[in-house]
């Protein structure tokens, strides 16, 4: 290695390691902004996050899904700890089901309920044909619904 | 470690890429084939997780790509050698292609899915940031006309951004993200059914044969590029 070679090499780890640490300063700074949503137990533990238009996710609970007319549906948000109740009025995605991942949009009201305008289904990272659904049914291996 | 290219090695480029064409469209209607008929329907999503045949390989070769694009410009910052130039300049665009590909089927599949065509979580954020380097990185060294200045100036650019391609991987693990989190880069077992990593293996591959053949034929028009400049000068 020629010793230029050698002082921009010097030179290139340097900078690298600033810019890392200025990025990880931005980083830890932003985390609040960056999460898409929050579960329930971090708006739980948030009393001052009442009354702010928010995100919450995590699982529909079991058994929780009422229907009040077509349009308006009552049902909760899990993370396994806590959850949350929410109200929605309008078209719930095809994909949205009890035991399975939500995230809604709307406001997190006084009284610890949840006004969602929004709903999304979030999807899991599992995949399989509906015949090794049933399979696993059968056996009785299935974690899901 | 000075490797020079001479005209017999761009004369095998030259002769391979009939082959490499071939190759690589040879195993793209394959992997389509699969994809679009030799594997289930997904138990929830049904037929529209087929798409992820073509996203999820396109979204690892665009952070591949860009990983090689940032280790070339960091060889070529240090040792100078203008081969590592040349390759950066190769597979920039490429890499973009990849990065467009990835970024418009997820959106096809998450209308569908998520209800949504987009939303800011981090990982589309940060996917969107990559196509906007790639751009960048492009245009920033057609844009100065002091090509030395040129490469110096879109090396920095790709080195820096780099920073990008953990955040990218990381983001659903790191934050709560819509996107879920990966299936097969994981420890333990994928959890993708067999007959579906069958089509994706085979996709995977066609994305692999398509950014070489493409990657070459660029290297080649670099080179190109590069004697048209040093006569013109």
């Amino acid at each position: 290695m020629t010793s230029l070679v050698k002082s921009r090499l010097i030179k290139f780890l340097l900078s690298l390691i600033i810019v890392l640490i200025a990025v990880l300063i931005i980083i830890f700074n932003l985390r609040d902004n960056i999460i898409y949503f929050y579960g329930p137990t971090e708006l739980l533990k948030n009393p001052d996050k009442q009354g702010q238009i928010m995100r919450l996710g995590g699982l529909v609970s079991v058994d929780s899904v009422q229907n009040e007319t077509d349009s308006i549906f009552y049902f909760s948000i899990t993370d396994g700890d806590n959850e949350i109740e929410v109200k929605y009025e309008g078209i719930l995605p095809n994909l949205f089901a009890e035991d399975k991942g939500v995230v809604v949009e709307g406001v997190y009201m006084n009284d610890g309920r949840f006004i969602a305008n929004k709903v999304l289904a979030k999807h899991d990272e599992n995949y399989m044909p509906p015949e090794v659904m049933e399979t696993l049914k059968k056996s009785g291996k299935w974690q899901g619904e | 470690m000075y490797i020079k290219i001479n005209n017999n090695h761009i004369e095998l480029i030259k002769s391979a890429n009939p082959y490499l064409i071939f190759a690589t469209t040879f195993v793209f209607i394959i992997g389509l084939y699969y994809s679009l008929f030799q594997s289930p329907p997904d138990y929830i999503q049904g037929d529209s997780m087929r798409i992820m045949y073509i996203h999820v390989p396109s979204a690892w070769f665009a952070l591949m790509t860009y990983s090689i694009l940032a280790g070339s410009c960091v060889l070529w910052f240090i040792t100078r050698n203008p081969l590592f130039n040349v390759v950066a300049r190769s597979i920039a665009q490429v890499g973009m292609v990849f990065t467009l590909m990835s970024l418009i089927t997820g959106s096809i599949w998450g209308k569908p899915t998520w209800g949504v065509w987009w939303v800011w979580d981090a990982r589309l954020t940060s996917m969107l940031i990559l196509f906007f380097l790639y751009i960048a990185y492009i245009f920033l060294w057609q844009a100065i006309s002091n090509k030395e200045l040129a490469s110096k100036i879109s090396a920095a650019l790709a080195i820096i951004g780099f920073i990008n391609i953990p955040i990218i991987k990381f983001s659903v693990d790191w934050w709560n993200t819509l996107h879920q989190p990966a299936s097969i880069s994981k420890l333990s077992a994928p959890s993708i059914d067999v007959s579906m990593l069958i089509p994706l293996f085979l996709m995977t591959a066609a994305c692999f044969l398509f950014l070489v053949t493409v990657s070459l034929i660029r290297f080649r028009l670099v080179l190109i590029e590069n004697k048209m400049l040093r006569t013109s000068n």
